[in-house]
């Protein structure tokens, strides 16, 4: 290990260290109030750390820097995830302080746990090596496992430990096909099994790599929560302490697509095995049957769980739109790119429903819909949030969830995938029946404007960010597209 | 100046949201906006009309999205023109039309103004990313003003209205992207004067994928189902704006994308077009014959009325003689007409409504001794919709059935009598709710106040003007329509 070594994994000693940091001021320390603000400023250091990276890559000759015994590549690739990764993690420790103020103890944890599960999940969009993968998978999943249970009620110890068998039994599942796709290839470095699928060093063809794809797939499902591999999801929702599960649904869910776009796209391009197909059904059953369930629940953490898994159904469409270019073939990657804006996006609107949705909980003490009845008259800015997110969540501009599926339905347009297109949209037209159900709860209802609900400065922040977010880049989504562009043509570049 | 115009109303309805509020004030600050922004209007009609050309006009165009080629490109012509106008007239008309709503005065005037906004952009927007962009933004202001301040059952009907038309506008998104797919640019004016070859899935489905959005929005049988229910259970300001110019978005579509982008298709498939046509223009009638409700009663002549639309562009199906803009034309016609008038009536009868408190019809009986201004207002605007000749209504449906007759002689001849049963329902609605016996309950009930008479009163005179003069309108119309009629169908 050199000096350079850490350079490159600088952002994420920054974040690890400060999360070890926060775990133990908490001990010593007796006013708690500091423990988000030392974590926002471990956050703040580790962002410049990155940003400092992505000058120098942008500086380099073939855009990106590769160490740690070439098992860590930074790119722009993972640059974009890892300032993505970082924003959630500064924003759901913003958002959550109210919530977390309410513990007795293990306030320290909260803090540390989620720093050193994003520092999982920063590594997890920079590695180029299967061992090394399945590390960071491990190190972004087993904090969120104890996180779950932290509120030690017996709803959040189930979800706790439901989350850590069906991880355990993912990344089995993981470790099973990475030990095939070695068997096959000789090698654990993605560019070079690229490159014996290419040279045809592969005995009896590349074909015989089905099985070892297939694992990987189901491994990543369990992550992404995509049909088949779903059923942890509501269950663990609906019990893990709300701030967990924002966290939980979008970071979670942006580093696992960072894996699977880098896995399959640089080490599986040249396979003679049809993934991309096989993600096109997926997404299509997991759009589906996630809306489908969706419309039944009548509580908002599973309705929200629900969606999510038909979210991944949409992000998946753009995995599996690989030929997709724009007509003049300007961009190449558009699936790819339609991911990652889509992750983008989906973070801000997810976030924004979880924190106005935290707060709504902390004061009327239920997760039933049916309990938000009239809350706009209580709570206006918060409703008007959950409407706005609501909306983008369907893709009703102006928000950012129209330009996220534009992108993706174009890019699986011009795929060749027009019927994965047309179970999109159509998904889309479903989904708006729930999800405008809980607008309509909240406004229609017969509600006091008396009884106010209140909430810190830092929860405001947090909110208004993100439905800033929202709004401003559902209307100038160019800059990010491009940035995603950038990111995506990264990735090409380094198989 | 298509921009100002274009976001006036939002700005408007922010500021009302941020910054105004007793009911009074907002009330005014939302009149004073509508007021502006008919003068707005009227200005770029105003503009079009002069320069006659049928070219776009007062064009804008800047780069927004670059990497896909999507562009902020709003302009004016002569198709799209009149239907700001008619837009403008609307807006302070349904302003007036909510002066009574006691309920949440803000919100109310603030999803009204944000309609209009994305009304307008469907009218001007030349992108077909924007143009879907302003189009699905209308959903949500409606769903609000249908479910909150509706009668009956106003949530179901809001989520009807939402879930026919998201469906449909989903099928046009996949349109959007096959026609970008094929020819890499999303302006609606390079695409409408190009040949769309080599697309993805066959020219007829794009032009279905497109067809079925407008038909549920105009709305065409069988996809009218979710109107009645929206229509009568929207508020007054909402059924106004609902009929007088959301529907017509669909007709609009149809011409500017449907007819000036597909010509070989329409032309091809103008007989399941004049099938549709008489469907919706008997079995509307029919059922209109049937209705006890008088805001459902309107909502059914809708699609009725809006059958005849359709009918105009059926005319451009390939007949023994050539194709002539005089059926299209007529279609144009019948919507601005139908604008005016539905808008009158929705107009009239949900005054009616707010004094009597029951809209049905045996109920009522004998208004006009209390209240003979709305009653005449009324009956103007029932004339006008069964077609009186020297009323607007007369002009378009006579420009639609002699456009359509060389082409289509017999069923424009049923078409023709569904004409009969309009008059039918018109006259025998207008003699049961103001004529016959007084019923004595609406002994208390007096007639029409200021902020309702002078809506009543702008209407009733663009309906007479049009009548009396409808080359004002109809020019302008025709001024595009009859090079685009030459260029594709020549």
């Amino acid at each position: 290990m050199t000096i350079n070594d850490l350079y490159l994994i600088a952002p994420e000693i920054a974040l690890a260290s400060t999360g070890l940091i926060v775990i133990v001021l908490d001990l010593v320390l007796n006013n708690k109030r500091f423990l988000p603000v030392f974590a926002l400023l471990g956050v703040l250091v580790s962002v410049f750390f990155t940003l400092a990276l992505c000058a120098d890559i942008s500086a380099s000759s073939n855009g990106s820097m590769i160490g740690l015994f070439s098992t860590l590549v930074v790119d722009k690739f993972a640059i974009f995830f890892k300032l993505l990764i970082l924003s959630i993690v500064a924003l759901v420790v913003l958002g959550s302080v109210d919530f977390v103020n309410k513990f007795e103890d293990s306030q320290g944890e909260f803090y540390g746990l989620i720093l050193l599960s994003a520092v999982g999940m920063m590594l997890m969009a920079a590695t180029k090596e299967l061992i090394s993968i399945y590390i960071s998978v491990e190190l972004a999943t087993l904090p969120i496992a104890a996180l779950a249970a932290l509120m030690k009620t017996n709803r959040s110890s189930e979800a706790g430990l439901k989350f850590l068998l069906l991880a355990a039994v993912s990344s089995a599942f993981l470790l099973y096909g990475m030990v095939l796709v070695y068997g096959f290839t000789g090698s654990t470095y993605l560019d070079v099994i690229a490159g014996a699928v290419t040279t045809g060093a592969v005995p009896f063809g590349s074909s015989v790599m089905l099985a070892g794809i297939a694992l990987i797939v189901v491994g990543f499902g369990f992550k992404i929560s995509m049909v088949p591999f779903q059923m942890w999801v509501p269950d663990v929702y609906e019990g893990s302490p709300t701030p967990v599960v924002a966290f939980l649904s979008v970071a979670s869910k942006a580093a696992a697509f960072a894996v699977i776009l880098r896995v399959f796209y640089v080490g599986f391009g040249g396979v003679n095995v049809d993934w991309a197909s096989m993600f096109a059904v997926l997404a299509a059953l997991s759009m589906t049957t996630g809306n489908l369930v969706a419309m039944m629940q009548t509580n908002i953490k599973r309705l929200l769980g629900y969606s999510t898994i038909a979210q991944a159904g949409y992000i998946l469409v753009g995995v599996a739109a690989i030929t997709a270019t724009t007509p003049d073939g300007g961009i190449v990657g558009l699936g790819p790119s339609g991911v990652l804006f889509y992750l983008a996006g989906y973070a801000v609107t997810n976030l924004a429903a979880f924190f106005a949705i935290i707060v709504i909980n902390n004061h009327i003490n239920s997760e039933l819909i049916s309990d938000f009845s009239g809350i706009a008259k209580r709570a206006p800015l918060l409703s008007a949030v959950i409407a706005i997110s609501m909306i983008s969540l369907i893709g009703i501009p102006p928000t950012v969830g129209f330009m996220g599926k534009l992108y993706l339905f174009n890019a699986a347009v011009s795929s060749g995938l027009v019927w994965l297109a047309v179970v999109g949209v159509l998904n889309s037209v479903i989904s708006a029946y729930y999800y405008l159900r809980v607008v309509k709860t909240m406004y229609l209802g017969a509600g006091e404007p008396e009884n106010r609900i209140t909430y810190s400065l830092p929860v405001l922040v947090a909110v208004v960010v993100v439905v800033i977010g929202i709004l401003v880049i559902g209307i100038v989504p160019g800059p990010l597209f491009e940035f995603t562009e950038v990111a995506v043509r990264s990735l090409f570049i380094a198989s | 100046m298509l921009t100002f115009t274009l976001f006036l109303p939002l700005v408007g309805a922010l500021f009302i949201l941020f910054f105004v509020n007793t009911p009074r004030t907002v009330r005014a600050v939302a009149l004073l906006i509508a007021l502006v922004e008919m003068v707005l209007a009227s200005v770029v009609f105003w503009t079009v009309s002069q320069d006659g050309s049928g070219s776009f006009q007062l064009v804008e165009k800047i780069a927004w999205i670059q990497s896909l080629n999507i562009q902020y490109f709003l302009g004016v012509d002569g198709l799209s023109a009149p239907l700001i106008l008619l837009t403008g007239l609307l807006t302070p008309c349904a302003v007036f039309a909510s002066w009574y709503v006691e309920d949440r005065v803000k919100e109310h005037f603030f999803w009204m103004l944000t309609l209009i906004t994305a009304v307008m952009g469907v009218f001007m927007a030349l992108d077909l990313v924007l143009f879907f962009v302003f189009w699905e933004l209308e959903l949500i202001p409606m769903y609000f003003l249908i479910s909150i301040w509706g009668t009956g059952r106003k949530e179901y009907s809001a989520m009807k209205f939402l879930i026919f038309t998201i469906a449909g506008s989903a099928f046009m998104l996949i349109g959007i992207l096959v026609v970008f797919l094929s020819s890499g640019t999303f302006d609606m004016t390079e695409l409408a004067g190009s040949t769309l070859t080599n697309l993805l899935i066959p020219t007829q489905l794009v032009f279905v994928l497109f067809f079925i959005a407008f038909a549920i929005k105009l709305p065409v049988w069988p996809v009218h189902t979710w109107l009645p229910d929206a229509h009568t259970d929207a508020p007054t300001a909402g059924s106004v704006i609902l009929a007088g110019v959301l529907i017509k978005m669909g007709g609009y579509g149809l011409i500017r994308i449907n007819v000036a982008m597909f010509p070989e298709v329409t032309r091809e498939y103008s007989w399941v077009i004049v099938g549709l046509a008489l469907v919706s223009v008997i079995y509307g009638a029919i059922v209109t014959l049937r209705q006890s409700d008088l805001k459902r009663l309107i909502a059914y002549s809708s699609v009725s009325h809006m059958g005849l639309v359709l009918l105009g562009i059926a005319s451009l199906g390939a007949g023994k003689s050539a194709v002539t803009s005089v059926g299209l034309n007529g279609s144009a016609m019948q919507m601005f007409t139908h604008g005016t008038i539905t808008g009158l009536m929705f107009l009239v009868v949900g005054q009616i409504y707010l004094r009597t408190h029951t809209r049905f019809i045996p109920d009522l009986g004998g208004l006009i001794v209390k209240m003979p201004f709305l009653c005449a207002a009324l009956v103007v605007s029932g004339l006008a919709s069964l077609g009186l000749p020297g009323l607007s209504g007369f002009v378009s449906e006579a420009l639609v059935f002699l456009g359509a007759f060389h082409v289509w002689p017999w069923p424009v001849a049923v078409c023709v009598f569904g004409i009969v049963l309009t008059a039918g329902y018109i006259l025998w609605m207008i003699q049961r709710v103001i004529f016959g016996p007084e019923s004595g309950k609406f002994s208390e009930i007096t007639d029409a106040r200021l902020p309702e008479i002078v809506p009543v009163v702008l209407l009733v005179a663009s309906i007479l003007a049009v009548g009396l003069y409808p080359a004002v309108i109809s020019d302008v119309f025709s001024s595009t329509l009859s090079p685009l009629i030459s260029t594709r169908f020549g």
